[in-house]
């Protein structure tokens, strides 16, 4: 058996390491992703409403970011 | 003294703060991982009792460590909250809480996937395993407390004295656990039998869990910039942040 | 709930009512009680809950009788705590509609003692009737006759340790839609080791083993549920109160 297949074989234990691997890089994974595409949503709705917050109040000044 | 600490009470400082180190541990989390799985699947001799399917134990220890080191940072913040009405201090508990309870839910799985060669059945009550799915259902508690009440400082409050509650009484049940499943099966398998453990196995160990605190904190950092950006939505500070500038002019 | 206190303070700064630690308890055990006899479903449901959830269990199992008695300290540990923990739902509930609650948080009083007041009346009403009617329910499970003292002494131990850490669970989650499920998520972890302890003390006894340290360690989960529990309830009921829900 060459070296690669002994590895994917683990001793007759693949059935059970690999899965365990497998299932620990999803839930990781699935953090990671799940929390930056909360992080991108709430920065664009955040931006939406900035945006709609300043039309409003500077009708008068546009185009000029008022730093406060 | 700890004058340095009163910036950490600044929402600005913090959110700069979480993402000027977020890809750092970013980065550094992925190398110490790789190199981590790659000592412990590749070069780590086979376990002399079990075999290689004592392999599993690269995940499944890391995230056990993690599922109880998390529910203590989420109950020490907690308290902190609860104390000094730290707002930062809510706003990590609360992002600990889903990572921590899917770290426990890895624990779970990857301990029954572990379970059957060794046991030959996928679910034994043993004292630590039950203490585990016990700690899920106290995480899944803390969520479900939070979602249920609508104003957002009475949930924080609420679920943080949930948390500290949740914390005092752990090391009561997983003590009364422990004698429960002594008294029910005298002989529990011990799942890491030998008191010493080698090099070769122990170094790619620590490394996943040191990889897998690494990936705790890229996710909490993460989520603290969520946390804050939702609380401090209408703040002049937010509005002029440059990301939020870009995202607003893609958008229209 | 800092600015709820110090509005409250000013208010009546002149001459604060001070009332005793005993007559506050007693006052509030005979309001309590006076309301909970008036309004009997309270404590008799829990009851017939209890009674009819054991008896479905023989049912399940099959009649067997070793099999039951093996089985019983388990069903009738398990059946008692669903039984005070849905009693437990409604332990706020009523004060904190008709606004008697926030007069209570309010009041000055200390609230601690206020909490513990209910929840002994509480006890009184679900957890006592439990177990009083434990050994009948005992002997239709084949349950040796020598264990039934055991059984009361740790249900009398545990139901009202019970009562005490699920009155956190029902501060927590008072004025919510769907409490009552709530509640049992929060508050049946929390349980674990009472159940536990306690049905195993009934195991001991039943197999003529002596039980005395399962009944120390509920007694011990009791002092400590006692001198923690109202303090945190109490918290959580200001929170619960002060904020809008």
């Amino acid at each position: 058996m060459s070296d690669v297949a002994a590895f994917f074989h683990m001793g007759g234990y693949a059935a059970y390491v690999w899965p365990s691997m497998l299932i620990s890089l999803v839930v990781l994974l699935a953090n990671v992703f799940i929390s930056r595409a909360q992080y991108k949503r709430v920065l664009r709705q955040t931006a939406q409403r900035a945006r709609a917050k300043a039309e409003s109040s500077t009708t008068g000044a546009k185009n000029q970011n008022v730093k406060s | 003294m700890f004058k340095w600490i009163h910036r950490f009470g600044s929402a600005p400082f913090v959110y700069r703060l979480a993402g000027l180190l977020g890809p750092w541990v970013g980065w550094l989390c992925l190398i110490v991982m790789l190199v981590g799985l790659y000592l412990g699947l590749i070069v780590a001799p086979a376990d002399y009792e079990q075999g290689e399917s004592y392999r599993i134990i690269y995940v499944h220890v890391p995230a056990a460590i993690l599922s109880m080191f998390v529910y203590v940072v989420m109950a020490v913040s907690s308290a902190v909250f609860l104390i000094w009405r730290m707002k930062l201090a809510d706003v990590v508990a609360q992002a600990s809480a889903p990572i921590g309870a899917s770290f426990t839910f890895l624990a779970l799985v990857t301990g029954s996937l572990w379970g059957k060669p060794m046991w030959g059945t996928w679910w034994i009550w043993d004292g630590r395993l039950t203490s585990e799915l016990l700690l899920l259902f106290l995480y899944f508690g803390y969520m479900a407390l939070r979602a249920a009440i609508e104003h957002p400082q009475s949930a924080a409050r609420a679920a943080a004295v949930l948390a500290v509650v949740g914390v005092v009484n752990i090391p009561i049940i997983h003590y009364s656990v422990e004698w429960w499943s002594t008294l029910h099966q005298p002989a529990t398998i011990t799942k890491i039998g030998k008191p010493s453990i080698h090099p070769s196995m122990a170094v790619p160990l620590l490394l996943m869990i040191f990889g897998f605190q690494l990936l705790y904190l890229y996710i909490v950092l993460l989520r603290t910039r969520i946390g804050i950006l939702q609380r401090e939505a209408r703040t002049s500070w937010v509005a002029n942040l440059p990301e939020i500038e870009s995202s607003g002019a893609n958008r229209v | 709930m800092t600015s709820d206190k110090s509005a409250l303070q000013s208010n009546d700064t002149a001459e604060p009512l001070t009332v005793g630690i005993l007559s506050l308890l007693t006052c509030i055990i005979k309001r309590e009680w006076l309301v909970a006899f008036r309004n009997p479903g309270q404590w008799v449901n829990p009851l017939l809950f209890f009674v009819v959830v054991v008896s479905l269990f023989p049912l399940g199992v099959g009649p067997s009788p070793a099999t039951l008695a093996s089985i019983a300290p388990g069903v009738l540990w398990v059946s008692s705590l669903l039984a005070v923990l849905l009693s437990l739902g409604t332990l706020f509930d009523a004060d904190y509609a008709d606004g008697t609650l926030e007069q209570l948080v309010l009041s000055g009083q200390s609230l601690p003692l206020i909490v513990l007041g209910k929840v002994l009346v509480h006890w009184l009403l679900s957890g006592l009737p439990l177990l009083l009617v434990s050994p009948l329910l005992a002997l239709l499970f084949n349950l040796p006759v020598a264990s039934i003292p055991v059984l009361m002494l740790s249900l009398l131990l545990g139901t009202l340790t019970l009562s005490l850490i699920g009155s956190i669970g029902a501060a927590l989650t008072v004025g919510l839609n769907q409490a009552g499920v709530l509640l049992s998520l929060l508050v049946l972890p929390l349980c674990v080791p009472v159940l536990i302890f306690g049905s195993s003390a009934v195991l001991a006894a039943a197999s003529d083993l002596g039980a005395g340290g399962q009944l120390l360690i509920l007694a011990a989960c009791l002092l400590l549920a006692l001198a923690l529990a109202p303090l945190t309830a109490a918290l959580a009921l200001r929170i619960g109160v002060s904020g809008t829900r």
